[in-house]
């Protein structure tokens, strides 16, 4: 049975989502005792909390990110009490270990989703939806343009791009973010077409995952590594990899980037890339609807990205939705030095 | 229209000049010569009449895909394209229409203007529901018009002239005038011109570069004709087998506008003149305004000609005794043109000679220059002496140096999401004045600060919206900007009573509380009289 709890489950305070029963923060931005985090992004995973309990598979990922942190890793599922508080952690499908964080108390659930897709990867494990009274959902794509291609037809086109560009004697520079973007294109490159290097950013990110997942040989980008060892070859490297002086030494290349923003002409010229891919780890405007729906839940709160259009979308529809205002970045189309 | 939408992702796809160049120059060749000559009027805004208003457009696109339209609205104001917001929204289908010629869709989006409302919807929502996500795109740039891809007339003609052979010049002289796909052909237009439309042809316009620096980098003053930069209607004269035709920049043939230049037959045949159509009234030059007043009217009375008279500004020659001199040097164009002025000034003709100032120095340039506004001149133009009358935008012979804007303090009032590029900030604004205790708005503007201060700008506003409507938002006030303009005129249609010309933000005055912005009496002052 479902009682009314006298304050809500969740709060959004200066230093974050908060529980306040539990006294624990969900993704917080400013430093707290306890802090769950639902992935590794920079935004959602800080720096400077003196407990961290996340996803198993996202404690190496906060070890790699954060340093010397103390942190404890849970299954996807596997419940965990806090002051009579139920927490528990499920698929997300955003990235490696990134989960939905699902809090329960006296039968009344929320679901905070951090950031998800419910296009299956291929590599992470697929959103699972999770029933609740309150979903608290990213929408950082929440607009009714983005419809995301087929991923298989996306990663078919990035191995065509190398292909040719490889036949032409020049190297393509694929950039995508150094968590999740970068491991999802690494996986679907065709290592038959030609070597594969990583930027430092992104090979030291993915050797976190060796062992678990698997990817084509890559190595990383050095000081020695020659002009012509890189002619033909695929270079993965993070957005903000823009700095004149490491792309000098890349020779002739072409550039590509792999983003949910580059769905749109205007994203497409303002990033100015010779060549855009549509590829995002974030729901389309389809996902999100689906995934409001999946949960059977009465109300909704939206954080990142196009936040009030979506709200009143889903007002007008029924849903008892608003917007909350938080200090998640979302995908952003711009580099970025910290991830 | 396959081949036609596979080279619009082409051209959209790269940013380097010469793979689009080379991807346009293979259109043309591969390409039916119907359906090059629909390209090439596409491609020089000669697009037909748009046969829907966009406002329909818009409703059905939120109709079909199932969106209230107010979301459809904030959508597009977040993509800043139309055809682009359509064909996103639209969810993909999987029947497809038999592939389609572009002469055959161009035919039939002209026959629909006629038709009746049910008719129109029945066409466009098959089209939408048919074709895929880039073909949608393309069909929605057709029908809307305005087909902005990044693809100059200038590009088209290298390449035009590289697929055919031909010279950049003479491509870009055929392609002059008032022809349509349907009463031309690619060979017509391009290879056997018939004499007839040759009669009429203009050349093609010259333009300046806004000189950035200081003109001393240009090298001596001597080398270099001076004169001012009058604010009206670029006009080219023709003259030709006691017929006369006068043609705008936009390539507009503008003769019924302007019957008053009938006069000019007396001038010798195979003459052409380029210059200048002010409004000018008991000997004095007058405001660019009241030259609006003429070109907005359809029927030209002979009321109007006597409120509203113009004189053409010579200030070049182009064909003379029937012979093409743009290769001639500037002094040589200017000393024929200056003989036929002598020659015919008697004759009372609606026209002044463009003066050569001859200024001593460059520094003597730049004391003219701003002097400029107070007889209705925006600048200086300096040409190059020794050059000939060049093509389109070929940088470095002619410059324009404009007199320094006016500027104005006004305070930030509303702010609507940014189009294109800028789809997630607010960048563009409306700025208000003081009348007594209440600001009046007076500009729009949406270019001139930094992406750093738009996006501080674009958090200001998300912070203090006082109201929304779709997707403008009323904002506190309390953020001071300079704005500079070129140009200042009485307006009834502006509720300022003032209309200025290119508004742009010149620094945000963040020393300046808006008590210390200007008034609206102040921007009045600064209309010469
Ligand atoms: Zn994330
Ligand atoms: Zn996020």
């Amino acid at each position: 049975m479902k009682k009314k709890n006298p304050v809500p489950l969740l709060e959004f305070t200066s230093k974050g989502i908060y529980c306040s029963l539990a006294d624990v923060y969900l993704d917080p931005w400013r430093p707290v005792a306890k802090a769950i985090i639902s992935h590794g992004h920079a935004d959602h995973a800080r720096w400077g909390h003196k407990q961290y309990i996340t996803h198993q598979d996202n404690v190496a990922i906060l070890k790699h990110r954060l340093g010397a942190i103390v942190v404890s890793g849970k299954a996807y599922g596997e419940t965990f009490s806090i002051n009579n508080v139920t927490f528990s952690f499920h698929p997300s499908g955003h990235v490696i270990g990134a989960a939905q964080i699902r809090v329960e108390h006296r039968g009344e659930v929320w679901v905070f989703t951090g950031d998800y897709k419910i296009k299956n990867d291929g590599l992470t494990l697929p959103f699972e939806p999770v029933k609740c009274h309150t979903f608290i959902t990213e929408s950082t794509f929440g607009i009714p343009v983005f419809h995301w291609p087929d991923p298989v037809e996306v990663h078919t086109a990035i191995n065509h791009w190398w292909a040719a560009n490889n036949k032409a004697g020049r190297a393509s520079l694929l950039l995508g973010y150094s968590l999740g973007k970068a491991q999802r294109l690494l996986h679907f490159l065709d290592p038959s077409i030609g070597p594969i290097y990583t930027h430092s950013a992104v090979g030291n990110m993915t050797a976190v995952f060796e062992g678990t997942h698997a990817f084509p040989p890559y190595q990383n980008l050095t000081a020695e590594t020659s002009k012509k060892a890189l002619a033909g070859s695929l270079i993965l490297a993070p957005p903000a990899a823009t700095e004149a002086s490491w792309l000098r030494k890349l020779g002739d290349y072409r550039s590509g980037f792999a983003s949910g923003w580059m769905h749109t002409r205007g994203a497409r010229r303002r990033r100015a890339v010779d060549q855009a891919f549509v590829l995002s780890d974030h729901a389309d405007w389809p996902g999100l609807l689906a995934a409001v729906k999946a949960t059977q839940c009465e109300n909704v709160i939206t954080t990142h990205g196009y936040t009030d259009l979506f709200a009143q979308y889903l007002r007008e529809k029924g849903w008892n939705a608003r917007t909350e205002k938080t200090n998640y970045e979302g995908e952003s189309i711009d580099p970025k030095p910290t991830l | 229209m396959i081949a036609f939408s596979t080279l619009i992702q082409q051209l959209d796809q790269t940013n380097k000049t010469n793979e689009k160049v080379l991807a346009l120059r293979n259109y043309f060749l591969s390409t039916p010569p119907e359906d090059v000559l629909w390209t090439i009027a596409l491609l020089s805004h000669r697009r037909p009449p748009r046969p829907v208003t966009t406002t329909l457009m818009r409703t059905w696109a939120a109709e079909l895909a199932g969106l209230p339209l107010w979301l459809f609205e904030e959508s597009y104001h977040i993509v800043g394209d139309l055809a682009e917001t359509i064909a996103l929204v639209i969810p993909e289908s999987t029947a497809t229409l038999k592939p389609q010629k572009l002469n055959m869709l161009m035919e039939a989006i002209i026959a629909l203007k006629p038709k009746g409302e049910d008719e129109k919807k029945k066409f466009i929502i098959d089209h939408w529901q048919s074709l895929t996500g880039l073909q949608r795109f393309a069909f929605n740039k057709l029908i809307t018009g305005g087909l902005r891809i990044g693809i100059s007339q200038k590009l088209m003609t290298r390449a035009l002239a590289q697929a055919f052979e031909m010279e950049e010049n003479h491509i870009a002289h055929r392609l002059m005038g008032q022809w349509t796909p349907q009463n031309t052909t690619l060979d017509q237009l391009l290879f056997n011109p018939n004499p007839e439309d040759l009669l009429s042809q203009p050349y093609p316009f010259y333009l300046a570069h806004p000189l950035q620096d200081r003109p001393d980098q240009l090298g001596e003053c001597a080398a270099w004709i001076v004169e001012h930069k009058w604010d009206g209607m670029r006009g080219q004269l023709i003259l030709r087998q006691g017929k006369w035709y006068c043609w705008s920049r936009g390539e507009e043939l503008i003769s019924e506008k302007f019957p008053e230049f009938e006069a000019f037959l007396s001038l010798p045949n195979g003459t052409v003149l380029d210059g200048e159509i002010l409004p000018y009234k008991a000997g004095k030059i007058q405001h660019f305004a009241l030259l609006q007043k003429r070109i907005g009217r359809k029927n030209i009375s002979p009321k109007l000609l006597e409120q509203y008279p113009v004189v053409l500004m010579v200030y070049d020659l182009l064909e003379w005794e029937g012979n093409d001199i743009r290769a001639k040097s500037a002094v040589e164009r200017r000393e024929l043109m200056e003989r036929l002025f002598d020659q015919y000034q008697n004759q009372n003709l609606p026209w002044l000679l463009s003066p050569s100032l001859h200024l001593p120095s460059w520094r003597a340039v730049g004391g003219e220059r701003q002097k400029a506004t107070a007889i209705q001149s925006e600048g200086l133009m300096l040409k190059r002496a020794d050059s000939p009358y060049g093509v389109g935008r070929k940088k470095g012979d002619w410059w324009k140096w404009k007199s320094d804007p006016l500027t104005i303090d006004a305070v930030l009032t509303y702010a609507m999401r940014g189009h294109g590029r800028r789809t997630n900030l607010y960048t563009d604004y409306t700025f208000a004045l003081w009348q007594g205790d209440t600001l009046v708005t007076f500009a729009k503007a949406y270019s001139g600060l930094t992406d750093e201060e738009f996006r501080k700008v674009d958090a200001y506003v998300k912070k203090n919206t006082l109201e929304r409507f779709g997707p403008v938002r009323r904002v506190k006030p309390a953020l001071v900007f300079e704005i500079a303009f070129e140009g200042i005129a009485p307006s009834t249609r502006h509720k300022s009573g003032v209309a200025v010309r290119f508004p742009r933000i010149l620094r945000w005055r963040h020393d300046k509380k808006i008590t210390a912005a200007n008034t609206l009496d102040e921007l009045k002052a600064l209309i010469v009289q």
